[in-house]
């Protein structure tokens, strides 16, 4: 009952006729946990992640994030969830343009009811976290691919979430922007975050403790390393 | 395990002063496109304050002008007779209107058939539509009118072929300095004084005045009057007014005209009322194109940012925080064009007050009213956008 997220034979189809891009899928990640999805384009794993992410509702089974059962909750609910609970990472940043990073960041607590100065004081903490302390007054355009993604994890964890979601985070950075990255997940993981990273990179899911393959919508693997607690 | 109360969650929250600064931000990531379509908006504020400004300030002008010239004159005209030719008053009128109890002055004037040009040359069609005119001493001052330049008439000239000018017949007969002479009705009259234009008796601006002894010497005026002048006592006007026809001709009183200059005044001022009538309408398309424009800058910038709709839903924000912001930026851009409108409306009343020499006259309720469509032209304009934008997917939203 403590697992941050437990999914029950979750389903979510598209269309009519219904196309299944996720058909099915039971799985646990327990609080603390480091975890990889992997899988060929187009599976099911950006749908998955919007499930656990509360953006998506599943149209079968049950998804409980963080104790609560997500088919309970209004939007209200859903929304507390994500602005208090989840941090998300995309392969696109989503900064916006011409703000700075201390004001990208901040808006990671806009939506918990934070006053601006406030938000601004812990935007600078986390750039310190993802060190990124001599980049507070840039704008996006004047970052590098690698900054502006550290960027963006700072800005999912200024609210210190219990769970950080990450897609395809390195997949529009180069090899040591991405190792750079994948080091900051494990630095936030080691910290007590759980963190569930979709990716494509095998030699990245390698250093992962726990990896989840998935094929059309179903989970065909799921390896964790010895010694990690599933 | 355990039944206890689940502990309170947080809430998700966007406080007040952050949907201000939210709803700024797209009007600052694209400033051209949010004075744009402002603009339709701020055009049709403008037309509307101008058009109640001018108003106001030329009701203004004639209430100042109707408290200086007084409302209290009177004119008694003759009817038409039967044959539809003009005829003339008893020339007792005058006389007799003066002792009406209430009367305060009175004087008349007699339009004669006698032709004026500016000298013996002229061609002898071109009159110019320039009446002679025989008036008594008294006529200037009860008909509040004032002399340009020159002197009035006065007991030793009304003798003498002098005559006095309306301003529209000095200017058709070329007339600029008193000391000119013209010829009226064969013979040469002197030019004694030129008047301003006389706002409660326009006639008189195409008068040449001539006193009523000459008239009688070289003419053969024989005294009746073509139109009586009179002023009363304020409260004694409606009561005078009754009185005009009867005590003029006791026998058939209906056969005297009485008119209130003032009210012809007044009336005039009504016409471009109706006038005014017309440019609000004008200004009322205005508006709504305006808040079309909004409208459709609003839907395209929900368009365009489906992805920031996704992302802040991933932050936490509700539906409701997504339409606020984007009903914000709505109204926020609608106040923008109203701020403007008002600005380019009082500016133009400014000039319009100032050039025309009117009392610069703009109701505060004017620009209440004004702010106040503004913000329900964005309310319209910015609902049904931050409908769709409160109703974006956040999955959706991010992977387009
Ligand atoms: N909004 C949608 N409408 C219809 N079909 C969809 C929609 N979103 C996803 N799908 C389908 O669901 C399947 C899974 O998509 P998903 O984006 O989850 O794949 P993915 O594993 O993330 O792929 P990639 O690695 O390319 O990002 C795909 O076949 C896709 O076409
Ligand atoms: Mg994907």
């Amino acid at each position: 009952m403590n697992a941050i997220i437990s999914l029950e034979d979750v389903q979510r189809s598209y269309g009519e006729p219904p196309v299944l891009a996720c058909a099915g899928v039971t799985l646990t990640v327990e609080r603390g946990e480091l975890v990889a999805i992997v899988g060929p384009s187009g599976s099911g794993k950006s749908t998955l992640l919007n499930i656990i992410g509360t953006l998506d509702r599943p149209t079968g089974g049950v998804a409980r994030i963080d104790g609560l059962a997500v088919a309970d909750l209004d939007d209200r609910a859903l929304s507390a969830l994500r602005a208090h609970r989840i941090g998300f990472v995309f392969q696109q940043f989503h900064l916006a343009e011409g703000v700075t990073a201390v004001d990208n960041v901040a808006d990671g607590l806009l939506y918990t009811g934070v006053p601006r100065a406030e938000r601004r004081r812990r935007a600078v903490t986390a750039l310190g976290r993802v060190g990124l302390s001599h980049r507070l007054g840039h704008r996006p355009n004047q970052l590098s691919g690698g900054e502006r993604q550290r960027v963006a994890i700072a800005r999912a964890v200024v609210g210190d979430p219990p769970l950080l979601l990450a897609d395809e985070p390195t997949g529009n950075l180069d090899s040591a922007s991405g190792a750079a990255v994948v080091e900051l997940l494990h630095e936030l993981n080691r910290q007590g975050t759980t963190v569930v990273v979709i990716t494509h990179d095998v030699e990245l899911a390698e250093t992962l403790p726990r990896r989840i393959s998935i094929r059309d919508g179903r989970v065909v693997d799921d390896f964790a390393e010895p010694g990690v607690a599933a | 395990m355990s039944t206890a109360l689940a502990p309170p969650r947080a809430r998700s929250r966007l406080l007040g002063r952050d949907v201000l600064r939210l709803g700024t931000t797209g009007l600052r990531a694209r400033p051209t496109r949010a004075v744009l379509s402002a603009l339709g908006i701020a055009i049709g504020i403008a037309a509307m304050i101008a058009v109640v400004g001018i108003s106001a300030s030329s009701q203004a002008r004639l209430n100042d002008e109707l408290d200086r010239l007084g409302t209290n004159l009177l004119t008694a005209t003759p009817g038409k007779s039967l044959l539809g030719k003009a005829t003339t008053l008893p020339a007792d009128a005058v006389g007799k209107i003066g002792r009406i109890d209430g009367v305060q002055s009175v004087s008349s004037i007699a339009v004669l058939s006698v032709p004026v040009f500016r000298s013996p040359l002229s061609d002898p069609d071109a009159t110019g539509g320039i009446t002679t005119t025989v008036a008594d001493d008294a006529l200037l001052r009860v008909v509040s009118g004032s002399v340009r330049s020159g002197d009035w008439l006065n007991p030793a000239t009304s003798g003498f072929p002098a005559v006095v000018l309306g301003h529209a017949a000095a200017e058709r007969l070329g007339v600029v300095s008193p000391g000119t002479q013209i010829w009226l009705g064969s013979n040469y009259f002197t030019v004694v004084g030129i008047l301003d234009p006389v706002p409660l008796a326009p006639d008189l601006d195409r008068a040449a005045l001539i006193g009523g002894p000459v008239a009688k010497e070289l003419f053969g005026f024989d005294g009746s009057p073509t139109t009586v002048y009179e002023r009363s006592d304020d409260a004694a006007v409606d009561r005078v007014r009754s009185l005009l026809g009867p005590t003029i001709t006791p026998q058939s009183p209906s056969d005297v005209e009485v008119s209130r200059p003032s009210d012809a005044l007044a009336a005039r001022n009504a016409a471009n009322q109706a006038f005014t009538g017309l440019l609000v309408g004008l200004g009322s398309i205005a508006l709504l194109v305006g808040g079309i424009g909004v409208a459709n800058t609003m839907v395209i910038s929900v368009l365009e940012r489906r992805r920031e709709i996704g992302l802040r839903r991933a932050l936490g924000a509700t539906r409701w925080h997504v339409l606020v912001q984007f009903l914000g930026e709505a109204l926020l851009l609608s106040a923008l064009g109203g701020v403007f409108g008002c600005a380019l409306g009082t500016a133009v009343t400014g000039v319009m007050a100032l050039v025309n020499d009117w009392p610069f006259t703009l109701p505060a309720v004017t620009i209440a009213a004004a702010v106040a469509s503004t913000l329900v032209i964005g309310a319209v304009a910015g609902f049904y956008p931050a409908i769709r934008a409160a109703r974006t997917p956040p999955t959706a939203a991010l992977s387009s």
